[in-house]
């Protein structure tokens, strides 16, 4: 195990960060945490990587007690948190050479581990981190992050207020790194990130909804799910959270997902209901439960 | 009567040789909900800018709520709401004085602020925190009541700058009802993001890329046309060209 | 030793990269010094007065002349009737009128005295004083002049005499002011910022989760402000012994170590603030308003501790800069050598020893 977690709980003055976090990631893997801003992830990224101690439980990070051995994980995992946190007066260059001279290698020893992500910025090398666009300084920051070739990979929220294609091409390179045998945890509020990962934990309000593959935690959805839609979206939310059958309403893009409470359930019934509430161009389908369908239905 | 709240033709911007909105045309209609995707530093927050009033194009035409950008930005300020992601309400404040607040800086009458205040706390369930203070409230919150605050004096247009970033699910589909409702009633929504699953929830949305608008259609159309299965891949697509 | 090297490195990209603190580092020692030096003054120069004399004999005239003959006094005009000295002050014209009695000399000589009146423009009371000092100090050289040629036995003539900067140049008062609060306000105040930027920015989270030791990181982050205060105190030395002909009387070199210590005090106090405060601006605040008027008002350096109501005089105690105030002065002024500072030095060696073990005390090496 590269990570395992148990029993962890956290609080500040009046509020519960953490409560009873249990889990563990094998070596290797890409484990993700899913949950929204406050879900309590950067608290335990923060007592994995020894900057907090947990109320209660334990954990232990590449072999190494997080309270006990804190200095030996500091020289074994990276550790790129949710903010940007390079030193913006400083060139690409110049920032990469002061984390791998404070963690005592150079950037020629472990430049194979970072070299797909450096040649796409190394054209800017000289220029400050400042200047940077996010998706760039996200490489550079994750270059910083790799260059002691780390065992564990911390990334807390990596992807936050990067745009789609940074994100892509960021996920690509996790996928990649994954291969060079670095465990990788990952956390992040986009549920569609999810699907990325080999396992995820769903993490809300500091407690694990639950953990899986997110092929598995979808096919645990308990109900059938149905696109509905029609020419009204707001008449069409309100006649759906009206209608006394239902188990769930949630807007979903361009359709409305729909479950029912009944288990003999007939949609032709529900379209006939919609027409009295004056809606037209009624469409229900029967759809897949995507990780945000569970993951609202374990937090409802 | 004109359905169009939003009328922009050629608009551009130029910082000196660079022009970071390069002739966008495109309309909005009453009521629709207006996704303005685009990449950091495509151009949105730009032409943002000179659509609420605060920055002058540097050539093009721009019709605001039935006013002139070049001419008429003070009218433009009174007519539009406006809730960006980075502020929205005072941490210090309790609900009900950020809800006084507001409406006293939008010129509401007393009276209507305090019919306004009350049944903006009942329909956001907001009863039993009503004199806390806002920084007690959870993110989800805040940000519902910050939309419903931006829109206090019902503007034409309300312009939403990345609104849901990093709130839980549930919370974000009550705040898409809220947006769905205030386009119910007639107040059009202009919502900027680079999330692309946010561009879902939009009647219409229009991409940007490095100042141009290189998509404009609704959502289902434009992942037809890309023969893409979500937003998120008609984006990638455009953007790798 | 590589990875100290490459943080130090880093510090000094961090201070030449900031035009604001290189203004701060730089700009400002040698502004306030001429700021000091020219500005606020308690010498006069040249001021202009005028002369009413109604004796118009030897001794009025001989007088006259060794006033205007001094550097201090330039004698713009002579009025001939009492009538016209309230006019002349309302014009503004001089600051002061001496008014010689009629028949000076006669009741010089015929009544052993003889009296001047001197009418100063008290609407600027230090320099009224000041200008009557001086002309009192002129008057008395002028009668011991006299009295040299006649023996009186059993007379008692008290002198006052000005020692060690008998020039009385003010700006030999306030070059160890300035220096103190220059070294106190570079050396804690940028410490202190540098180190809660790396917290603001976030960059401290990623320093702490290294292998780096917190006792590196706090020697890093020191070390470019000790070379560069070191810089600064040499700067100022420089410009007072060169633009205001400021003697320097005592060794440079004991100069020298003393200021490291009070330089290296100044950091460690800059790393506790630091400890306490998050952001850069409550690193600024605290650094101005706990350190920096601390030294301005209660370290001696312009009002007189001796003159301070009790409590405060108790309170200067825990001021380094008062100590180092002591110390500089003995050392630039007096030229006396360690044995007559070594209690003072001892003071502020046990503060430094002190303040740096509370800050490595007081360093996080985790978050809370």
């Amino acid at each position: 195990m590269s990570i395992s977690v148990s029993n962890i709980s956290k609080s500040y003055k009046n509020v519960t960060a953490l409560q009873d976090i249990s889990f563990e990631v094998k070596k290797g893997e890409l484990f993700g945490l899913i949950g929204p801003d406050g879900a309590g992830k950067t608290t335990l990224f923060r007592i994995l990587t020894t900057l907090l101690f947990a109320d209660k439980g334990s954990a232990i990070v590449a072999n190494y007690d997080v309270v006990k051995d804190y200095k030996s994980i500091r020289n074994s995992v990276g550790y790129m948190p949710g903010k940007f946190s390079l030193y913006q007066d400083l060139t690409i260059e110049e920032n990469l050479n002061f984390f791998a001279t404070i963690f005592g290698t150079t950037i020629e020893e472990n430049y194979d581990l970072i070299k797909d992500i450096y040649i796409q910025i190394a054209p800017f090398k000289d220029r400050k981190a400042g200047k940077l666009s996010g998706g760039m300084k996200q490489k550079l920051a994750l270059c910083c992050a790799l260059i002691h070739k780390p065992e564990v990979l911390f990334l807390d929220e990596p992807t936050t207020g990067v745009d789609p294609v940074s994100r892509k091409e960021f996920w690509d390179m996790l996928k990649r790194l994954q291969k060079k045998d670095i465990t990788i945890l990952v956390s992040t509020p986009y549920m569609d990130e999810a699907e990325l990962c080999d396992r995820i934990a769903l993490i809300q309000d500091g407690k694990i909804l639950e953990i899986d593959t997110p092929e598995s935690i979808v096919k645990h959805y308990p109900k059938p799910i149905y696109n509905v839609s029609a020419n009204n979206m707001y008449q069409l939310i309100n006649s759906l959270n009206a209608y006394e059958f239902n188990h769930s309403v949630y807007p979903f893009g361009e359709f409305v997902h729909y479950t029912d409470s009944r288990t003999d359930f007939n949609p032709e019934d529900l379209k006939a209901y919609l027409k009295t509430k004056k809606l037209s161009n009624i469409a229900i389908e029967i759809t897949k439960a995507t990780i945000e369908d569970t993951f609202m239905e374990l937090a409802k | 009567m004109n359905n169009k709240v939003i009328q922009v033709e050629g608009l551009t911007k130029m910082f000196g040789d660079f022009a970071a909105v390069n002739a966008i045309t495109f309309e909005v209609e009453k009521g629709e909900i207006f996704g303005f995707l685009g990449a950091n530093g495509a151009g949105k927050t730009t032409a943002m800018k000179m659509l609420i009033g605060i920055s002058i194009p540097t050539a093009g035409k721009a019709n605001v709520a039935g006013f002139d950008v070049f001419t008429q930005a003070e009218e433009i300020k009174k007519n539009i709401g406006y809730m960006s992601q980075k502020f929205a309400l005072y941490d210090d404040l309790t609900v009900k004085e950020n809800i006084a607040f507001f409406g006293g800086i939008y010129g509401l009458p007393r009276k209507r602020i305090k019919e306004k205040s009350k049944a903006l706390i009942e329909e956001l369930g907001l009863e039993k925190v009503a004199n806390k203070l806002v920084a007690a409230l959870p993110l989800g919150w805040k940000q519902k009541l910050s939309f419903s605050v931006s829109i206090i004096h019902d503007p034409k247009i309300v312009f939403l700058d990345e609104p849901t970033g990093g709130v839980d699910p549930i919370t974000r589909r009550q705040f898409w009802e809220l947006i769905y409702k205030a386009s119910h009633n007639g107040t059009t929504v202009f919502v900027t993001t680079h999330y692309m699953d946010e561009a879902e929830y939009c009647d219409r949305v229009s991409i940007m890329v490095d100042g141009k608008i290189e998509a404009l259609d609704t959502p289902k159309k434009l992942k037809e046309q890309f023969n893409a299965a979500n937003m998120n891949d008609v984006f990638l697509k455009l953007a790798r060209g | 030793m590589k990875r100290f090297i490459g943080f130090i490195k880093k510090e000094f990209y961090h201070i030449f990269r900031d035009k604001r603190s290189l203004f701060i580092l730089f700009g400002m020692p040698i502004a306030q010094i001429l700021l000091f030096g020219f500005a606020i003054t308690n010498e006069i120069n040249n001021v202009d007065i005028a002369i009413l004399d109604h004796s118009k004999d030897a001794t009025t005239k001989e007088i006259i002349a060794k006033i205007a003959a001094s550097e201090y006094f330039s004698i713009k005009q002579i009025i001939e009737k009492e009538s016209d000295i309230e006019s002349i002050f309302k014009k503004g014209k001089v600051k002061a009128v001496l008014n010689f009695e009629k028949d000076f000399s006669k009741n010089l000589i015929k009544e052993n005295k003889a009296s001047i009146q001197i009418i100063t423009d008290a609407t600027d009371p230090n320099t009224a004083n000041t200008i009557s000092n001086f002309v009192n100090a002129i008057l008395q050289k002028y009668q011991k002049q006299l009295n040299k040629k006649i023996t009186i036995v059993y007379q008692i003539i008290p002198e006052s005499r000005m020692i060690y900067n008998t020039e009385l140049k003010s700006v030999y008062m306030f070059v160890p002011g300035v220096m103190t609060i220059i070294l106190m306000l570079v050396s804690a105040m940028m410490t202190s910022i540098s180190i809660t930027r790396e917290k603001e920015l976030g960059t401290m989270e990623i320093l702490l989760v290294s292998p780096l030791k917190p006792i590196q990181v706090i020697i890093g982050k020191v070390f470019p402000y000790i070379f560069l205060s070191i810089i600064n105190a040499i700067v100022i030395v420089l410009l007072s012994i060169f633009i205001f002909k400021m003697p320097v009387q005592g060794s440079l070199f004991l100069l020298g170590l003393e200021s490291v210590l009070f330089i290296i005090s100044a950091l460690a106090l800059g790393i506790l603030i630091s400890t306490v405060s998050e952001t850069q601006q409550t690193a600024m605040m605290i650094s101005l308003m706990g350190l920096m008027l601390p030294v301005i008002l209660l370290s001696g350096f312009i009002f007189p501790i001796s003159s301070m109501p009790f409590p405060l005089q108790v309170i200067s105690n825990i001021i380094p800069a008062k100590w180092f105030i002591i110390i500089i002065k003995a050392i630039m002024l007096k030229g006396v050598g360690l044995q007559f500072v070594w209690k003072e030095t001892l003071i502020l060696l046990g503060m430094t020893v002190f303040f740096i073990a509370l800050s490595v005390k007081k360093y996080k090496i985790r978050l809370e």
